[in-house]
């Protein structure tokens, strides 16, 4: 009986099974590259909004406060978005008749909500709370980027647990001096010195276990 | 191998030789035959049903091909979401953060103040208020389920005209007419309500009586309190309303009352009188006494010091004897030496079946021994009209049957369904030429009149109502209106005609009237009550102007008739929560049967071995009932601690048009109601059935997650002493052999697992004192509310597959005939070193700093090796999707904080980590450490009797850190050194010294 396969079947079997290992690898790599890329995580996707509102406007032109239209950051879970009146406390005064606030009118006039598109959005599976980060002394900017240099909003970090656990695991790379929480363009000077001292004086606890976030 | 023949006698001959191990759960377990062991050699018993109605092969590929492409589009991305703030935000409200607000919920006319937790102007979750004295801050399921009966889809949501739809306008406009004939002839208009404590609307309806002065009021309730009107009748000579202070009394008797368990202030009641129980060492000096008549097993009756099991018709000659101090019995004889020598500091109390005579020798025998002004209060009714409600049915009806009746306007209740059966209401009601009904659900009753209202949810409506010592609560709504739902107060403003008024300004006008001003009012919403409103005590001494001879019982079957536990009068048939509830007694769920005791069935014909072989199947035989010319198939149940010659049946099931979740749940017993014998009488005839089907399965939860007798140690799982047993020996409740320090929690020295340091974090700690658990559900259904836990529907918890992260162990002692019981709510025991961890192959369950031991739910892939590895058996796993993802009404029922589980996912008691976090977070933003108190469980909180105590046992001056430095304290499974941070109290029971029986004078180890 003839021979079935050529020799070169020998090399091309152990080529393959000693390749597999590496294929394998290589689909796991690639899995996991395309679960961190934007395409699961919407990192840096802008979203169409109803009023193409400017962060980089309202927070580095003109100074206003996070704390003015985020009003519960301190206090909740909820950052808190801000309901049409405040939009109206100063544009009921100024540009009253820009065709681009008229959404946020008629929401005013006719008493609908402006129904916004969410850019940060975790699962339901996770339970953030706002208001204990803000108290420890983690920064807007830290996980939100700067907004102030956003004309619209986008999302400036990956909102993985694997970047949650990050500064979970080091909070001492990341803690700001609470006076400084919401300042933007806070830059520290010695965070290698100020980062251990911080954790220290606000006794910093960063949970790492699974029901810190997950119940 | 023939343990199945047993019968018995044998059983009692085998418990009068155990020693050490006389507790026992179920007849099953007693009999201990074959089935029962290889049920729990049964890795997971509850998986012995693999598909729904089993699936072949290609069904199998088709399933499994189907779920890799759902798990491959299932990783995607996030879905695009919208945030919706609102136009103008209200002040008060923080997104993210539940306000709470006082209100009441009325339940038989009694106000229950509450506290209802608010997220977003979403009511979620129900608490009881602590400033109000019906509740003192616990609940119980009513209370508890009433948020899914306001978010409930079956809901009539429209005005129906002849079951069309219809509008409130038309209704309004179809009123005029019979108002104006009304006024003509001023006899043909007849308003039947429920009972009535509300203030606001007892003055509109005698506005209404002015208005037409020949217009008659009707008052019916199927659980009603008629007894206890006319028993206060023959004693005072007047209707007066009672209520009792339990914390001064050091005996109390029950004649067939469940005073920790039903009825009016049974809240209050619970909490003061286990005040009297909680034994603290060192502090406590004496334990109050409990003596309970009764024919079935009631919560009141399970935790008693002495239970009389004797045949409802028998109450009368007991009652009489106690007063006229006959010691006919040494129960009997021994009670009456207790109430004698504590005159003044004593209750006799009767329960709402007893025939009013009961009720007048109770009254009667209170004043004798100086109780009344005392322990126990007399008042002014708290009704705004008491009247006989039978009385007043039963003139309605023959009213209509002599055509007296042009109009009838139906305010609530189901009277079609729950009438009296020789009433017949429904055919009366058909001769009536306008009739309207105004109720939550298009019912029985509905769809027997020509227009039918929707009705308000408590939630969703003002009004106001009176407690059980008459203490005037005012119901604030927490939402709008859902439906098109009008209240009672529109339907009244209505029929009395004039302006339009919103049930804000009816109640407000009252009030203001009654000098309410803004500040008060205002005040009193906040509160929940309006301050010293109670009614002050009137009568302070009794006598019977009327007293009769009590007939001798009569011979053969008695059938007592109680309203169901867990689904009321009928009214609750629609709440799953509800009839999934497992009944406190009995265990059994989504059904109503007829109960007997063993001794009954040996004489009914259902052999012991018959009926075990059945219910290791969760199976049981159809019986024929025949009562008073009514005969009915019923499934049959045995249960220990019944009397002797009674089958009861509860009322309730049955329900036909109660909306997707009751119809056609258990079986309609109204029809065996009659007028007069509302509560059942003597002359059942019973007989095995053999008409096909000939069995009928039982969704009883008795042996469900039970921990296996063969793991548990020969000290059992509960245990239990005498008040002198415990003196002579505190530490009753501990294991001589497995050591416990002073926190009663081991050691990591003799175990595998690698220790750990908690000293410097919090150390959540529970323990659950099992003397004053009266297994009233409460914690089960708080639970149920507060962690989303779905329901299975019967047929899986047959399948053993409810989901309760709490169950309650219920223990018999002794005697099969009159058995001692014992309630054991079994939480996760938060292993320091759980089973249940390392044998989890994706880490989805692991340890917290705290020492909690977490379930994270996205990381679970079913596996349920946890379960099989957890000896306590608190793990639950979604075999289906039960979590309903689809009704839009109920995803705003749900709590926030909590995630909603799907299939394939294994679940359990967190401790309510999500209340931990909150005040561990609360407290770090202040910089402080959490205050004992500060974080406290839904079942903790809802416990009528403080039973539950949570805390940080760390903390060396918290109540959990006291308690678990009691000499009776003791955990679960100690020997296996898991280290349980839920642990317990022992039982301790205190009868009469004359009456001790060998076990209960068991003083435990030495």
């Amino acid at each position: 009986m003839a021979q079935i396969f050529h020799r070169s079947a020998n090399t091309l079997s152990r080529v393959t099974i000693f390749g597999a290992i590496f294929i394998a690898g290589f689909v796991l790599w690639v899995i996991g590259g395309i679960v961190r890329s934007p395409y699961f995580t919407n990192q840096g996707v802008h979203r169409e909004q109803p009023v193409p509102f400017s962060h980089q406007h309202h927070v580095a032109g003109l100074g206003i406060d996070c704390r003015y239209c985020h009003t519960s950051v301190e206090t909740s879970n909820f950052a808190g978005i801000p309901p049409t009146s405040t939009c109206m406390n100063c544009h009921a005064q100024i540009w009253t008749n820009a065709e681009m606030l008229e959404p946020v009118r008629a929401s005013f006039r006719t008493g609908k909500p402006i129904v916004w598109s969410r850019v940060h959005r975790l699962p339901d599976y996770v339970h953030f709370r706002h208001d204990i980060h803000v108290a420890k002394g983690v920064g807007c900017a830290s996980c939100h980027g700067r907004i102030d240099r956003m004309n619209l909003v986008y999302q400036a970090s990956p909102l993985t647990m694997e970047w949650c656990l990050n500064c979970h695991r080091n909070p001492e790379r990341y803690i700001r001096p609470r006076e400084e929480v919401f300042n933007m363009n806070y830059v520290p000077k010695n965070q290698a010195v100020l980062g251990p001292e911080l954790v220290k004086r606000y006794s910093v606890k960063s949970k790492t276990h699974c029901s810190a976030c997950h119940y | 191998m023939n343990d199945k023949t047993l019968n018995f006698t044998d059983f009692r001959a085998r418990i009068g030789d155990l020693r050490g191990k006389e507790f026992w759960r179920s007849l099953e377990e007693l009999s201990r035959s074959d089935a029962f062991d290889e049920f729990f050699a049964q890795e997971f018993p509850q998986q012995a049903v693999p598909l729904e109605k089993g699936a072949n092969r290609r069904d199998f590929m088709k399933l499994m091909g189907a779920s890799v492409a759902m798990a491959g589009l299932a990783a995607c991305r996030q879905p695009t979401d919208a945030i919706v703030p609102y136009v103008n935000q209200p002040e008060s409200l923080i997104p993210g953060k539940p306000l709470f607000f006082a209100s009441a919920m009325p339940l038989a006319g009694i106000a229950h103040g509450v506290l209802v937790e608010s997220h977003m102007n979403r009511p979620t979750k129900i608490e009881g208020n602590p400033e109000h004295p019906t509740t003192m801050g616990a609940s119980d399921a009513f209370m508890q389920a009433a948020v899914l009966g306001l978010y409930d889809p079956d809901r009539s949501q429209v005005v129906r005209k002849f079951g069309d739809t219809a509008t409130w306008g038309e209704f309004i406009a179809a009123l005029q007419p019979v108002g104006t004939a009304a006024k003509a002839n001023g006899a043909g208009l007849r308003v039947l309500t429920q009972t009535i404590t509300s203030p606001t609307l007892g003055a509109q309806l005698q506005a209404l009586l002015a208005q037409y002065p020949g217009m008659k009021w009707h008052q019916w309730e199927a659980v009603n309190t008629d007894n206890i009107r006319e028993g206060a009748r023959i004693a005072f000579g007047r209707h007066v309303h009672t209520h009792y202070d339990f914390t001064k009394a050091n005996v109390v008797v029950s004649l067939g009352s469940d005073f920790l368990g039903d009825g009016p202030g049974h809240l209050r009641y619970a909490r003061d009188f286990m005040s009297r129980r909680k034994v603290r060492h060192g502090e406590t000096t004496s334990m109050n006494r409990l003596y309970a008549i009764e024919a079935s097993m009631s919560n009141t009756g399970s935790v008693a010091d002495h239970r009389l099991p004797v045949k409802p018709s028998a109450m009368w000659g007991i009652a009489r004897a106690i007063m006229e101090g006959r010691g006919v019995n040494p129960v009997v004889a021994a009670l009456i030496k207790d109430l004698q020598a504590n005159a003044g500091s004593s209750i006799v109390i009767a329960g709402d079946e007893q025939p009013a005579i009961v009720h007048a020798y109770a009254h009667v025998i209170n004043s004798q021994l100086g109780n009344l002004g005392k322990t126990v209060f007399v008042t002014d009714p708290i009704e705004v009209a008491p009247v006989n409600q039978l009385a007043s049915l039963q003139e309605l009806v023959s009213d209509i049957n002599a055509g007296r009746v042009q109009a009838l306007i139906i305010l609530g209740g189901n009277p079609v369904f729950d009438a009296p059966a020789d009433f017949q209401f429904a055919k009366a009601l058909d001769k009536v030429p306008f009739r309207a009904h105004h109720s939550l659900y298009y019912d029985e009753t509905s769809n027997r009149c020509h227009w039918h209202i929707p009705d308000t949810h408590w939630l969703e409506t003002w009004g106001d109502a009176r407690g059980h010592d008459g203490t005037v609560s005012i119901i604030q709504p927490l939402v709008a209106p859902l439906y098109n739902g009008r209240s009672a107060h529109e339907i009244l403003g209505a029929l009395i005609g004039g302006l339009d008024q919103t049930p804000y300004q009816t109640v407000r006008a009252y009030w203001a009237a009654k000098g309410a001003t803004d500040e008060s009012w205002r005040k009193w919403l906040h509160d929940g009550l309006i301050p010293d409103s109670a009614l002050p005590p009137s009568a302070t001494s009794a006598s019977l102007t009327l007293d009769v001879a009590p007939a001798n019982p009569l011979p053969g079957i008695e059938l007592e008739l109680r309203h169901d536990p867990t689904v009321y009068d009928g009214r609750f048939a629609n709440n799953g929560w509800l009839q999934e509830l497992p009944k406190p007694q009995t265990k059994i769920t989504w059904d109503n049967v007829l109960l007997v005791s063993p001794k009954t069935a040996d004489k009914i014909g259902y052999a012991a071995e018959e009926r075990d072989a059945l219910v290791n199947e969760k199976q049981t035989r159809f019986c024929d009932l025949e009562y008073r010319g009514v005969k009915m198939r019923l499934p049959i149940w045995v249960v220990p601690g019944y009397a002797e010659d009674v089958a009861t049946v509860y009322f309730g099931y049955g329900r036909e048009k109660s909306g997707r979740i009751g119809n056609g749940t258990g079986f309609n017993t109204y029809p065996m109601r009659f007028s007069n014998a509302l509560h059942g009488g003597p002359g059942a005839r019973i007989t095995m059935s053999n008409d096909t089907p000939r069995i009928y399965a039982v969704a009883c939860t008795q042996e469900h997650q039970s921990i296996d007798p063969k793991v548990v140690g020969e000290r059992g799982l509960i245990r239990a002493a005498t008040w002198e047993g415990y003196q002579k020996n505190p530490k009753f409740a501990q294991d001589p052999h497995h050591g416990s320090d002073v926190t009663g929690h081991g050691s990591h020295d003799t175990n595998l697992y690698p220790p750990y340091d908690y000293s410097q974090k919090h150390a959540w700690a529970m323990v659950i004192d099992t003397s004053v658990c009266t297994g009233c559900n409460g914690c089960v259904i708080a639970c149920q509310s507060e962690n989303n836990i779905a329901i299975v529907g019967k047929d899986e918890v047959v399948r053993e597959r409810e989901l309760h992260w709490l169950r309650i162990d219920r223990y018999f002692r002794g005697d099969v005939d009159n058995p001692e019981v014992y309630h054991e709510p079994v939480p996760c025991m938060q292993c320091e070193a759980a089973p249940c961890e390392p044998v989890c192959p994706v880490e989805a369950t692991s340890h917290s700093e705290d020492g909690l031991n977490d379930m994270t739910y996205n990381r679970c892939v079913g596996t349920r090796y946890c379960s099989n590895n957890c000896p306590y058996k608190v793990r639950r796993f979604n075999f289906f999707h039960y979590s309903d993802y689809d009704t839009p009404s109920l995803k705003p029922m749900r709590n926030p904080d909590v995630t909603v589980r799907t299939r394939g996912v294994m679940e359990k008691c967190t401790y309510c980590v999500q209340r931990i976090n909150a005040g561990k977070i609360e407290a770090e933003k202040q910089g402080r450490r959490v205050r004992d108190g500060e974080v406290v469980t839904a079942c903790q909180q809802a416990c009528p009797t403080e039973a539950i105590t949570f805390g940080d046992m760390n903390d060396k001056t918290s109540k959990v850190a006291g308690l678990k430095a009691q000499p009776h304290h003791y955990a679960l499974l100690e020997e296996l050194q898991t280290l349980p941070r839920t642990t317990y109290l022992g039982a301790i029971r205190n009868p009469h010294p004359d009456l001790a029986t060998s076990h209960t004078a068991d003083t435990g180890h030495e």
